[in-house]
């Protein structure tokens, strides 16, 4: 079916398209320079904001993470339980919502793409099956590298080429999109109940340090010339004073050259949680104009927020020791859940109270981080969902960017921490449309490197959202309206389908999954599998045959090529 | 003749995947690195087969099957799916369609194993980790209320207390083993320290463990039939290790206290993590029981007991779970999938099954399949299809088809498609 959306204010950032009053067309999925009206079925968006489809770079919502913390909540899913409709399956929301409930409920908020940023490798099948019952949305994943067995001993060898072999492996192998690292090291010494405690610590057991992993793995992903670059969960997450930690990280890939076409080198996820000033909780203050300062002086950083929501949620890291630190400091439930030669996790439920003074710090610091980074481009909108709280928040996130006086209202209701320990009451900055565009959509799809997404230009896959609020109209004192209309989009429609409708789900196709695809020199993949194979048969309790993902687990597959040797 | 190398073991939790099956003519004809269980499953897949579908004991052809079992799901007010832990999760994410579909309650036999471990952890979390963790790093490992050497065969020397690995390269000298019980068992030859507990102790002593452990002083001489040197020493031990491991079976779960039991053991486990690394692991019993509560829980946010028929999921264990909705004359239709309740509920339980319509999807005759209604052979998963099994520590691995079902005999998620597409008209 062929459609036009007609009349509304377009936003569409990449091709500096900034409210104008224009139509939209699209043919067979894709967005085309224009089709005749007698031949497609025309929506009506006049007086509405028309965007591209929402982009996520972060989000919990597949695999044995978020599994566990279904499985730990069932107190969770009471608050929010879904009916089956005639078109949509029955299922459960809040913070851990069932894998359809997450799809339809992106959708229903305009959203199209989806990054599951935490894969274990060895759990990558599970993530992939939960992904496919994930409808509507389309997505990929990225796997744990930080404390990869076989990364730290490549590092530790100073053996370049066989990390580098070993990335491009690894990927394939996962259906992967992008290398992720959680607290590099410090995973691994949690295997012996430790941590790493900065950027130059020792490794338990490696001789090396966070440093080296990190830097290691980001050359390798520039030299490899994969689309996004290492997506980096710092050390110290969580500890006060952690914005040097940060920053120091930020500045240990100075220098590195991008891959053609980018300029980062390095993205900070959930910065809110590392940038923690003050010395004890009982001196904690907002780090986030130090952060903002270095991000604003350097254009090889981009980061996500991990916006606070007051709310109760589920925590949920791959950060074992982090998530017994936040167990101790809480008493609540705890799970850990360590993964053999690869990764580990934990989940701890957690509840952010508004008269809590470190909450509202927190909530403070996240919103500085969007405000005090001049440049939308290289910072993200995200609740590091459900970490923050649930991605179901983002209109209320949104609302707070575009209004001063939404920020100054929830002040009024929160510990006056958030007041005397940040600059946030200072900040006078509201974003408009097109910065919100950018920041949920064109930037997030730009340094994913998903060159179909994120834009309305002929060629973009046919992902458009319709929000029913007049821009012409709007003021920042009408935040609660900007809050309705990005909570249940108008329209969505998802490669050219309609699939919301007045926030309603009316159809759930399957989505795409994407994964890097980059073929190996075939001497270093020899020399690659016969390392493996040994590490497989002393250490793993599967064999290497049966550890690659199998097609069957891709309905819908879309590789990413890339030539990682010239 | 071909021979499949890495095939996966689909009989229980351990779900070994090293295993080499010659297949000719359409037949399995030896199995090796397979336990005793293991090979004699293979080879004897073929008997006892269910040789067609069959309604009221008459033969039929499965579309005539097939139409009876919608038939009886769609006029049933309350109807019960169960089994699940011995397919693979197509299959059962096609059950938990079909049950939302129909309004009725899907139950697997977690809810008569494991049950109460997930009970406790939704109470309390766990701590946790796969099983590589434990062959690369535990120097600790106590067997509490199972016995791997009659249940899990290869547990001990893929796994656990022989198993060689990155920090453990002497294997079974570089372990302190031991074993809990309430009586003898085959461990007794391989642990370095057999405490037998009193029936229903097991609480208590975990108790009194973590009592020590958190530095209390036991007053007592004897705790449920343990002497007062011996907790003191396994304390000690346990804080001590570098990475402990305790693997927990139905002796602690089904056991009196049952949840409780499990409550006291994670309690003790996440205090000695201040000590030191320490995880707990529950022995799952068949291959894929843990992808049942996995799959469920994805697509409800529930992992077993779960009722649609307000059509949302509500869940509740001991109203919805299979044998209290079925001892209670609730269920007024049963489907059952690679179980078999008839052989293994209690008395009440099964006598249901009997008065009720009761439809079976299984490869194979049981119990079950003598009482009921309607009965539908399937392919065995994992040697006639292929699809995805959990293994008891949440590891994913693929199941491989290594010859073609009898003719005409289909995979249980596609005979559940069918059932799906029957009901919805």
């Amino acid at each position: 079916m062929n459609l036009i959306v007609k009349g509304g204010y377009v936003y569409d950032p990449i091709n500096g398209i900034n409210g104008e009053k224009m139509d939209i067309y699209i043919k067979d999925g894709k967005i085309v320079e224009e089709l005749p009206e007698h031949d497609a079925k025309v929506i009506d968006a006049s007086g509405m904001v028309v965007m591209p489809g929402g982009v996520d770079l972060h989000s919990h919502i597949a695999g044995s993470k978020i599994n566990l913390g279904r499985l730990l909540r069932p107190e969770d899913h009471r608050k929010d339980p879904v009916p089956r409709t005639r078109v949509t399956r029955a299922g459960v929301g809040y913070s851990c919502p069932s894998t359809y409930i997450a799809g339809y409920r992106y959708a229903q908020m305009g959203y199209t793409t989806v990054m599951e940023p935490a894969m274990p490798p060895l759990g990558a099948r599970h993530v992939h099956e939960e992904l496919n019952d994930t409808p509507i949305v389309d997505k990929s994943a990225y796997p744990l590298f930080g404390n990869n067995y076989f990364v730290l001993k490549y590092v530790r060898e100073g053996d370049f080429e066989m990390l580098k072999a070993f990335v491009a492996w690894l990927m394939r192998a996962t259906r992967g999109y992008a290398i992720k690292i959680v607290n590099p090291g410090g995973v691994e010494s949690w295997k012996w109940g430790k941590n790493v405690d900065g950027l130059d610590d020792t490794v338990e057991g490696f001789d090396i340090t966070p440093r080296r992993i990190i830097t290691s793995l980001a050359r390798a992903n520039e030299e490899l010339g994969l689309p996004h670059t290492i997506h980096l969960h710092c050390n110290n997450l969580g500890v006060p004073g952690n914005y040097q930690t940060t920053i120091e990280t930020m500045r240990a890939v100075e220098g590195l050259k991008p891959r053609e076409g980018r300029e980062a080198t390095i993205h900070i996820v959930h910065c809110q949680f590392n940038a923690l000033a003050g010395d004890s909780w009982a001196t904690l203050r907002s780090g986030a104009p130090e952060v903002a300062r270095y991000v604003n002086a350097h254009r090889h950083v981009t980061l996500d927020l991990g916006q606070v929501i007051f709310t109760d949620t589920t925590t949920m890291t791959g950060d074992g020791p982090w998530q017994f630190r936040l167990y101790n400091l809480t008493g609540n439930k705890w799970i850990n859940s360590d993964v053999e030669m690869e990764a580990g996790a934990g989940v701890v439920p957690y509840t952010f109270r508004k008269k809590n003074p470190v909450n509202a710090i927190q909530w403070a610091i996240g919103l500085e981080l969007a405000l005090l980074i001049y440049d939308p481009w290289r910072v993200y909108m995200t609740t590091d969902h459900p970490n923050g709280g649930p991605f179901t928040f983002y209109p209320k996130v949104i609302a707070w960017l575009m209004s001063r006086k939404a920020r100054t209202d929830t002040m009024l209701e929160i510990h006056k921490a958030a007041m005397r320990k940040t600059t946030l009451a200072d900040i006078y900055r509201e974003y408009d449309f097109y910065e919100i565009a950018i920041t949920t959509r064109a930037a997030p799809a730009k340094v994913l490197g998903l060159k179909e997404k994120g834009h309305l230009g002929p060629g973009a896959d046919g992902d458009v959202a319709v929000y029913d609020i007049d821009p012409t109209e709007w003021r920042p004192s009408m935040y609660r309206e900007v809050e309705k209309a990005f909570s249940r989009a108008k329209y969505t429609i998802k490669g050219g389908e309609i699939v919301v409708v007045d926030g309603e789900v009316v159809s759930t196709p399957l989505g795409k999954t994407y994964w890097i695809d980059v073929e190996i020199p075939e001497d270093l993949e020899g020399e690659l599998m016969k390392d493996l194979e040994e590490g497989f048969k002393n250490y793993y309790t599967i064999s290497l045959g049966n550890y690659p993902v199998e097609d069957a687990y891709l309905p819908l597959q879309k590789p990413v090529e890339v030539v990682g040797w010239r | 003749m071909s021979v499949y190398r890495d095939v996966i073991c689909p009989f229980c939790g351990c779900l070994c995947d090293d295993l080499e099956v010659t297949v000719e003519e359409n037949q399995i004809v030896k199995v090796r690195n397979g336990c005793a269980i293991s090979t004699s499953k293979f080879l004897h897949h073929h008997e006892n087969r269910v040789e067609t579908p069959l309604v009221d004991g008459k033969p039929v052809d499965l579309k005539e099957a097939v139409k009876e079992a919608a038939e009886i799901l769609k006029s049933a007010r309350r109807p019960l799916i169960y089994g699940l832990s011995s397919t693979e999760c197509g299959a059962i994410a096609k059950t938990i369609e079909l049950a939302e579909l129909v309004g009725g309650v899907v139950d697997n036999t977690a809810s008569v194993c494991h049950g109460p471990t997930i009970l406790a952890l939704q109470t309390l979390g766990e701590s946790k980790c796969t099983l590589g963790t434990v062959r690369n790093r535990a120097d600790l490992i106590i067997y509490w209320g199972c016995n791997p050497l009659d249940a899990h065969l290869r547990h001990l020397t893929r796994y656990s207390a022989m198993a060689r690995g990155l920090y453990t390269s002497g294997g079974r000298k570089d372990r302190y083993i031991a074993a809990v019980d309430v009586r003898e068992t085959k461990l007794r030859r391989v642990a370095d320290l057999f405490v037998k507990v009193k029936p229903g102790g097991d609480y208590e002593l975990l108790s009194a463990l973590r009592a020590v452990v958190r530095g209390y002083d036991l007053e007592a001489d004897e705790v449920s039939g343990v002497p007062r040197d011996v907790i003191l020493e396994l304390a000690e031990r346990m804080k001590k290790a570098r990475f402990g491991a305790i693997f927990f079976g139905l002796g602690l779960t089904q056991s009196e206290g049952r949840h409780m039991n499990i409550e006291a053991a994670i309690g003790l486990v996440a205090d000695l993590n201040h000590h030191t690394k320490f995880v707990l692991i529950p022995m799952r019993g068949h291959y894929n029981v843990a992808g049942a509560n996995t799959v469920t829980t994805w697509q409800t946010g529930y992992p077993y007991a779960v009722d649609f028929s307000r059509g949302y999921p509500r869940y509740n264990p001991g109203e919805y779970t299979a044998v209290d909705l079925l001892a209670r004359g609730e269920a007024d239709a049963a489907l059952i999938i690679a179980s078999d309740p008839v052989a293994h509920l209690p008395y009440k339980a099964a006598r249901r099954l009997a008065e009720i319509p009761t439809i079976v999807l299984d490869p194979k005759r049981n119990m079950t399949s003598m009482i009921s209604r309607v009965v539908i052979p399937t392919a065995a998963a994992g040697i006639e299809a292929e699809g995805t099994a959990y293994r008891m520590d949440g590891i994913p691995i693929r199941l491989k088809k290594l010859i073609e079902p009898p003719e005409g005999v289909l995979p249980d998620a596609e005979v559940l498609s069918l059932i799906i597409k029957e009901v919805e008209g």
